[in-house]
């Protein structure tokens, strides 16, 4: 109906010859708009580049991006399915992949983990995508493993994680378990004085695993330290004034806590309201970056520490670049943590990789990955490791009031990664 | 296990433990009495309830945000105004609810389940859709945060204090609502005898209504007070639920006094074992001890007499 109001409009309009002309001009604009961008088509020809039947084709290249944007997963997913989008149009706006234009297919996993590994599926072999960007949890990244690995496909997984996996077919962008727990525990036992520590966590495998790392770190290699408490909690559980009672009764040097999603802010304001003052009490978590900080209040979690790889705040020229880019592409209100920025780097990688391999096909990516390098990275640097891994630094950062993390300490050289690690096990 | 801790340390943490396990009564019985009224009264099981209370809270996060930009002056007493609106908001959605499906379902109670449980879905993905997905934070007045030092080594949160006050408040109106007032009277009659209740003049359909309106809004006003305490999200509701059935259910559906006999167990039991085992063990000990006494006990704590 209106459709069909609108052309008539149009056509008395066209009538008039000047208005026609002005209209004509007009529709140059856009065109006229298109001309400083790149032509994409000017690549190697499509039978070099895709020998296994990609969606590949002279001008454009199909990836797929894979995360939860409705259930209860989508709270922290939405930032990593930001920071893809703009990396591949950054990509894109700086020439695109081999002289092809990424085209993004998008698929919900739902925060359900078998609908993860339908629609990895889905994206493998009905959309042949060249590479997948996705998962958030440990639990859906298992879920679509055999998926990957049956169909050869190419995923590049952002979140910090447990650590004890290495695939061909996976990039790990975030850290793994060690990357992040070791450097953290060594910085608060040197600076702190820390001897005593008290591990908290949500209830699953990604706490569990990665306080059993700390435990061992803090017992076998640190001089004088103990464990003097370790607990874990449902996922969800919102009561947290017993082990708040039992952390003032045990008095740790350092409370480590690995709380998760809701909980998180549950805990973050008991732990306030019980008169616990950060600025006496050590806490550091390696569960909170800023994304969970809007959910928790800045106010009731300032002065904690945090290790992560990544903190807003980073003041190097990529990232003040990123932060902007990202800011307007999101809106000013947008906050970008840990893993937003792992994220980011998925679609950068890929396309160094497949521009080394000269080739989409998924076998010579994989083998092209190790030694990578992204030198525009928001974090600094990073390098693709032999185990799919990212070589990059641990950071400390302590918690504002304005929700923000000030660099405390960064360390000096990469860290190593490594998802097996020797005696932690 | 006390070996460590000298007499005056035990001491001081017996009584914050005590009191945690006050704030954690309070928690449920503010978090079952909205569905104890509608399961209780009406017999609908309503899996939406969590959302109700999640309607409250970002009602409190909206109000707190207004005050913030238009009236900062009064900001330290926004919290009242919030959990009015709360009320207010929660209740009318709920009366539109009614009046839109679940009246029509009275007669299959089992499928109200399934309905509300559509419902619920329906309303996390609106707030997903209109407040984001992400969780938001509800910026409390100083006054509210922090605690109450009573002795040198005693610490009594003051949000836990309010919680309390709250639902001490609250359970007295509603008790003093269904069991005193006229309305009360009419909406136990049609409990009773629907068809008796309608024959002498008391209009059945609107004290559906306003039953189910009360129950949601007072599942609004939990949610603004879960504001200090929890997360406000799209899915933040899901948290609540289970541990509210359990409650409505272990105190036996029908009973006000029920509901807040088994809250008290329920919490006590948790925040004792808590504090002598991790988290979870203790959440695991509580769900097998209340299957076990539902098992002996079907009909729950206590139970209206009827014949059978």
């Amino acid at each position: 109906m209106n459709g069909v109001l609108m052309s008539d409009e149009t056509e008395k309009g066209l009538k008039s010859p000047l208005r026609r002309q002005l209209l004509m001009g007009m529709a140059a604009i856009p065109a006229l708009a298109m001309m400083p961008r790149p032509s994409f088509g000017a690549g190697p020809a499509t039978s070099a580049v895709n020998t296994t039947g990609l969606a590949v084709t002279d001008s454009e290249v199909t990836v797929g991006i894979l995360h939860s944007v409705t259930g209860t997963m989508a709270i922290s997913e939405t930032g990593s399915v930001q920071a893809e989008k703009l990396a591949i149009e950054q990509i894109n706006a700086a020439g695109g992949v081999l002289g092809r234009k990424i085209k993004y297919i998008q698929e919900d996993g739902a925060s359900d983990w078998p609908t993860f590994a339908e629609k990895a599926k889905k994206l493998l072999v009905n959309d042949k995508c060249a590479a997948v960007m996705g998962c958030w949890t440990s639990a859906s990244r298992k879920a679509v493993l055999p998926v990957f690995e049956q169909y050869n496909g190419m995923l590049y997984y952002p979140t910090f994680y447990e650590g004890l996996e290495q695939s061909k077919n996976v990039i790990y962008t975030g850290q793994e378990a060690t990357q992040q727990i070791i450097a953290g525990l060594d910085w608060v036992n040197k600076t702190k004085g820390a001897k005593t520590f008290y591990l908290l966590g949500s209830d699953y495998i990604w706490p569990r695993t990665s306080n059993k790392i700390a435990r061992k770190h803090i017992e076998g290699h640190l001089q004088g330290c103990k464990v003097v408490g370790e607990e874990y909690f449902p996922l969800g559980h919102t009561q947290f004034n017993s082990v708040i009672n039992k952390i003032k009764l045990t008095k740790p040097d350092v409370i480590y806590a690995i709380i998760v999603g809701g909980s998180n802010v549950a805990f973050y304001k008991q732990l306030k309201a019980a008169g616990i003052d950060m600025s006496k009490q050590t806490l550091l978590t390696i569960s909170v970056t800023e994304d969970e900080i809007d959910g928790i209040g800045g106010e009731n979690i300032a002065g904690a520490y945090a290790c992560m790889k990544y903190f807003q705040s980073l003041d190097n020229a990529n990232n003040k670049a990123f932060v902007s880019a990202f800011k307007k592409m999101w809106g000013e209100k947008t906050v970008i943590g840990d893993v937003t920025q792992a994220a980011y780097l998925g679609p950068w990688l890929w396309k160094l990789t497949v521009e080394k391999a000269g080739s989409f096909d998924i076998d010579k990516v994989a083998a092209a990955s190790p030694g990578i390098e992204f030198k525009g990275a928001p974090e600094g640097y990073v390098r693709i490791h032999e185990n799919h891994h990212l070589w990059s630094k641990t950071r400390v950062g302590r918690a504002k009031a304005d929700g923000q993390y000030e660099l405390i300490y960064e360390t000096a050289d990469l860290v190593e990664p490594d998802p097996f690690p020797k005696g932690y096990q | 296990m006390f070996g460590d801790y000298s007499i005056g340390d035990l001491g001081a943490i017996f009584a914050m433990q005590g009191f945690a396990g006050l704030i954690l009564f309070s928690v449920y019985v503010l978090m079952a009495l909205g569905l104890a009224i509608i399961f209780g009264q009406m017999g609908v099981i309503n899996m939406a309830h969590g959302e109700f209370m999640i309607l409250g809270a970002y009602v409190t996060w909206m109000t707190s945000n207004a005050f913030q930009s238009f009236l900062p002056a009064l900001f330290p007493g926004y919290f009242f105004v919030a959990m009015a609106l709360a009320f207010v908001a929660s209740g009318s959605l709920g009366m539109l609810v009614e009046w839109a499906m679940i009246r029509r379902l009275y007669k299959r109670p089992l499928d109200t389940l399934l309905a509300t449980w559509g419902l619920s879905l329906i309303l996390q993905q609106a707030y997903r859709s209109v407040f984001g997905a992400r969780e938001v934070g509800v910026e409390l007045p100083d006054w509210m945060m922090g605690s109450w030092q009573a002795t040198d080594s005693i610490q009594i949160p003051i949000n836990g204090m309010f919680v309390m006050c709250l639902t001490i408040l609250i359970t007295i109106v509603v008790a003093y609502v269904l069991f005193l007032s006229r309305w009360g009277k009419q909406v136990r009659a049609v409990v009773q005898n629907r068809v008796m209740a309608g024959a002498v003049g008391i209009n059945t359909e609107k004290v559906d209504r306003y039953t189910f309106g009360l129950g949601c809004g007072i599942a609004g006003v939990a949610g603004s007070a879960f504001t200090m305490i929890g997360s406000t999200g799209p899915t933040a509701g899901q948290l609540y639920i289970v541990d509210t059935f359990l409650v409505v259910v272990f105190g036996g559906a029908a009973s006000l006094l029920g509901t807040i006999a088994s809250a008290f167990t329920i919490s006590q039991a948790q925040s004792t074992m808590e504090f002598f085992m991790s988290g979870s063990m203790a959440k695991v000990l509580t769900l097998l001890a209340i299957v076990a006494i539902l098992m002996m006990r079907p009909q729950g704590l206590f139970a209206l007499k009827v014949r059978k």
